[in-house]
């Protein structure tokens, strides 16, 4: 009796720690970041009011910036968890699939005319059409992983390449701009409103998902289907669907991000625009310990892993890095927190521990 | 020469943590002949054959092998020190797996040279030598050609090519045909009496006893890990080699219809299912099939002869080709396993890891799962509504897990296989398939399933039950389908249902 409910505690206990270390690596690299920039530079934490060229009332400072451009990442971040899940692999394409959308929005936007006095169409219809391009697109990566069975980021290199061409190409290579203020509330203040608009879309998004997990099975199957398809498909899941929804899904996120990023500075710039984003949106998955090998999720810790993407991409914009030589940084940090996170690491971490309770045990004794 | 001995393994041993992979066993192999290794499952064939080509490296016995052919028969063995796959090649011992391990891109040529030591840089003269070889050997294939481009039969003769070439005198073929159909399997068996007539020795691994009675010389059946015996082919019939390899003496036969439930199945009313002509793309011929309400029937055969691709085509898990199957008289189409589920039907399958459980998922979620599934993508169940179905089966079948939130793949294998059933028993379907459900789990467990497969039965429901353990269909099933070589070639029923009349039916052949 007493073995085995010791096993049990164990067990259980166990079972805890594991959840929490899910969660533990995000949460640590937060800490280290926020105290290195408490001791760099106090001022880093410094958020002031102050009033824009519009008169409006504006809030400024690092940590506004990190939650400004932490939500494109974290709404990306959302599609690509549900993609990795299910398909055991990643969309490399996220930041050509946004040029597509932001230039699908101004070509509606503006019909034929680059510098039009007025809008064409309403912001709606535009963003509702971008959403279903950016769908299709997803859509034609997502047919090819999942009944063509072709590695995803293989697949998704088409898109990679061709996006941005395909952006240009939708404008006729114009770069159409709106003169119109309503259209850059999206990508900066909505006025009279001191915080940034991309914030409340992004917490939109993550109430809309949080939904979606909640009152449908989606969770279930791409977590089922990213684990063993054999058996998903033997009770009665079609795991070839489920894959093609995640990359819609994500399309739909990448609709979300593209009109974002264009009302930012009311125009585009297709070889710029969203450019490496795909990269950061993936770390933020891995920085989540979510396995990129698919399966088990947990969404609130990829969105997590994005805003401190954010948050060092920030820090080390504040310290002067040259936006040439960031990427190196970055992948240095990146480096750290991923081998930290391996799963074979940590069994190591864990052994060292237990050998260390051991010793301090015996030396005690 | 003739029939010198190439090959001599003697007290082979090899221990795996907690099993006895191999126990003394003994092999013994002649120059020009071809030789069958026979057991079920488990048996130790695979392992025997690995400790042979340096897969895995013996834990005790020898393995003696003649260094030179053209010795005389009385020449000294040379104990060989297999220790990888490299040193078995060195030794003259080649082996092709069931699973072709070439390069499909690569020319015919290239697959034959590939890898080899001394390569050849010479393309011409590397086409010219295998265009020889395979010319020499009758295989329809051009050296030029790409590999990908050849028919399966094909590809496994050039591996057989490939591994005649490298002088050996030792071929090992790992099941070759069971990918193969007919004809192809003809033009392999000309290959391999071919090869026994330049007098190699070949040792020829399959399940399909009709063609070990075609080509084979000698048969050494191994169970349990255990030699049982070698055979000439002529001394041992069929019956006895089935015998042999299930470990049942057939003379041996207890009274087991005295201590089964099966009761009488009302066979006027209308079958639960019934199945006509029905065909799959698993390699299976087409065969019928009916269920009333109330029986537990079930599939037979050797591994390997179909049983489980039978029911799979039901389920609709492979793909249907042809047949038509009417569910209550009423004709349905069942295309994937959904529209089965739809139907009341329930699929337990034989490969647990595989097709069963949902490794990282909860037990929760893997009870759940087909219920959740038939209920709608828009309609998920709570959580308490979820915890409350996965208790009551937790509690139902005695489930040993610590909470319903442990993922399954920590659980033991019979464990898991409760949740898996718990999973379909939740559907509460009209005919529940179970596939090899007592496979690999404890004796006291397998009793449990037994006894809930009758128990379904005595509440109406139907059960098709499949099981490598012929006690346990008899105990089980009041109707047995027998299974031959990917065919059904029987029915037994009431009085036939006795060990001797299944394991003469399996065997087939000539009855004794």
């Amino acid at each position: 009796m007493t073995p085995a409910t010791n096993n049990k505690n164990a067990f259980v206990s166990g079972l805890r720690s594991l959840t929490r270390k899910q969660l533990f690596i995000p949460i640590a690299a937060l800490f280290a970041l926020i105290i290195f920039n408490l001791i760099a530079d106090p001022s880093f934490f410094v958020i002031k009011l102050g009033y824009n060229s519009a008169n409006q009332p504006v809030l400024s400072g690092y940590l506004i910036t990190i939650l400004d451009y932490g939500s494109e990442l974290a709404i990306l971040a959302i599609g690509m968890t549900l993609v990795t899940s299910a398909s055991g692999g990643q969309d490399i394409s996220v930041g050509a699939a946004i040029a597509i959308a932001g230039s699908v929005i101004l070509r509606v936007l503006c019909g034929t005319d680059s510098r039009p006095d007025h809008m064409k169409a309403p912001i709606i219809v535009a963003f509702l059409v971008a959403c279903v391009v950016a769908m299709i697109f997803g859509a034609f990566n997502g047919a090819l992983v999942a009944f063509f069975k072709i590695q995803p980021m293989v697949a998704t290199l088409i898109l990679f390449t061709a996006g941005r061409s395909i952006a240009a190409w939708i404008n006729n290579n114009e770069l159409p701009i709106i003169a119109e203020p309503e259209f850059s509330y999206f990508g900066t203040f909505i006025p009279g409103i001191p915080i940034p608009t991309p914030v409340f879309i992004a917490a939109a998004c993550m109430v809309v998902i949080f939904l979606v997990l909640k009152f449908t099975n989606l969770g279930l199957y791409s977590q089922a289907v990213g684990i063993n398809p054999h058996s998903s498909r033997l009770n009665g899941i079609n795991p070839a669907i489920v894959k093609l929804i995640t990359y819609m899904i994500l399309g739909l996120c990448v609709a979300v991000v593209g009109l974002i990023k264009v009302s930012r500075i009311s125009t585009i710039n297709y070889s710029v625009v969203a450019k490496d984003i795909e990269m950061d949106a993936i770390l933020a998955v891995a920085l989540g310990g979510n396995s990129l090998g698919g399966g088990k999720f947990n969404m609130a810790a990829s969105i997590m892993g994005a805003y401190i993407i954010q948050f060092l991409t920030t820090t080390l914009y504040k310290f002067n890095v040259d936006s040439t030589a960031l990427p190196a940084y970055k992948a240095v940090v990146v480096i750290i927190l991923v081998v930290l996170s391996a799963p074979v690491v940590r069994e190591r971490i864990n052994k060292a521990k237990k050998a260390s309770a051991k010793k301090s045990v015996k030396e005690a004794a | 020469m003739e029939n010198s001995e190439v090959l001599q393994l003697r007290g082979i041993c090899k221990y795996f943590p907690g099993v006895n992979a191999l126990q003394n066993v003994d092999f013994t192999l002649r120059s020009g002949e071809i030789h069958a290794l026979m057991g079920e499952n488990g048996a130790g064939k695979s392992t025997l054959i690995k400790c042979l080509t340096g897969v895995y490296v013996k834990d005790g016995g020898t393995i003696l092998i003649r260094t030179n052919p053209s010795d005389a028969p009385e020449a000294e063995f040379d104990a060989a020190h297999i220790r990888s796959p490299q040193d078995a090649q060195n030794a003259g011992i080649s082996t092709v797996y069931q699973e072709i391990a070439l390069c499909p891109n690569l020319s015919v040529a290239e697959n034959m040279f590939i890898g080899r030591s001394g390569a050849i840089t010479n393309w011409a003269d590397m086409n010219k030598k295998a265009g020889e070889i395979l010319s020499s050997l009758e295989i329809p294939a051009t050296p030029r050609q790409q590999l990908g481009s050849c028919s399966i039969a094909v590809q496994q003769m050039v591996a057989i090519a490939r591994a005649v070439d490298m002088k050996c005198r030792v071929l090992i073929l790992d099941e070759p045909t069971s990918s193969l159909d007919e004809q192809e399997v003809e033009k392999l068996f000309k290959l391999m009496r071919d090869l026994k007539a330049k007098g190699v020795g070949i040792i020829f691994v399959t399940h399909f006893l009709d063609q070990v009675y075609e080509v084979c010389d000698r048969i050494t059946v191994l169970r349990d890990g255990c030699l049982v015996g070698e055979y000439v082919i002529e001394d041992l019939p069929r019956v006895q080699l089935v015998s042999k390899m299930l470990g049942k003496d057939l003379d041996d036969v207890a009274d087991i219809k005295g201590d089964s439930d099966v009761q009488a199945v009302d066979t006027s009313k209308t079958p639960v299912l019934e199945a006509h002509g029905l065909v799959s793309n698993a390699g299976i011929k087409p065969f019928d099939f009916n269920i009333y309400g109330g029986e537990v029937n079930g599939f037979t055969g050797l591994l390997g002869s179909g049983r489980s691709e039978c029911v799979r085509a039901i389920f609709g898990a492979d793909k249907v080709l042809g047949g038509t199957v009417k569910i209550k008289g009423k004709q349905v189409k069942i295309r994937k396993p959904i529209d089965a589920m739809k139907n009341g039907i329930g699929y337990l399958p034989e490969d647990r890891k595989h097709d069963g459980i949902v490794a990282d998922l909860s037990v929760r979620d893997n009870i759940i799962l087909a219920l959740q599934v038939m209920k709608g993508f828009f309609r998920p169940f709570s959580r308490a509504k979820a915890e409350q179905m996965a208790q009551e089966y937790i509690n139902l079948l005695d489930v040993k897990t610590a909470s319903s939130d442990t993922p399954i793949g920590q659980l033991s294998g019979g464990n898991q296989q409760k949740v898996i059933l718990a999973r379909w028993l939740l559907t509460n379907p009209d005919f529940l398939i179970l596939d090899e459900p007592t496979r690999g789990i404890d004796i006291g467990t397998k009793i449990e399933i037994q006894k809930l497969a009758l128990k379904l039965a005595a509440e109406g429901k139907s059960v098709t039950f499949i099981s490598s353990e012929i006690d346990e269909m008899l105990r089980t099933c009041s109707r047995l389908i027998v299974m031959r070589d990917r065919k059904v070639v029987g029915e037994l029923k009431d009085d036939d249902l006795t060990r001797n009349k299944v394991m003469a039916t399996i065997a087939g052949g000539e009855e004794t």
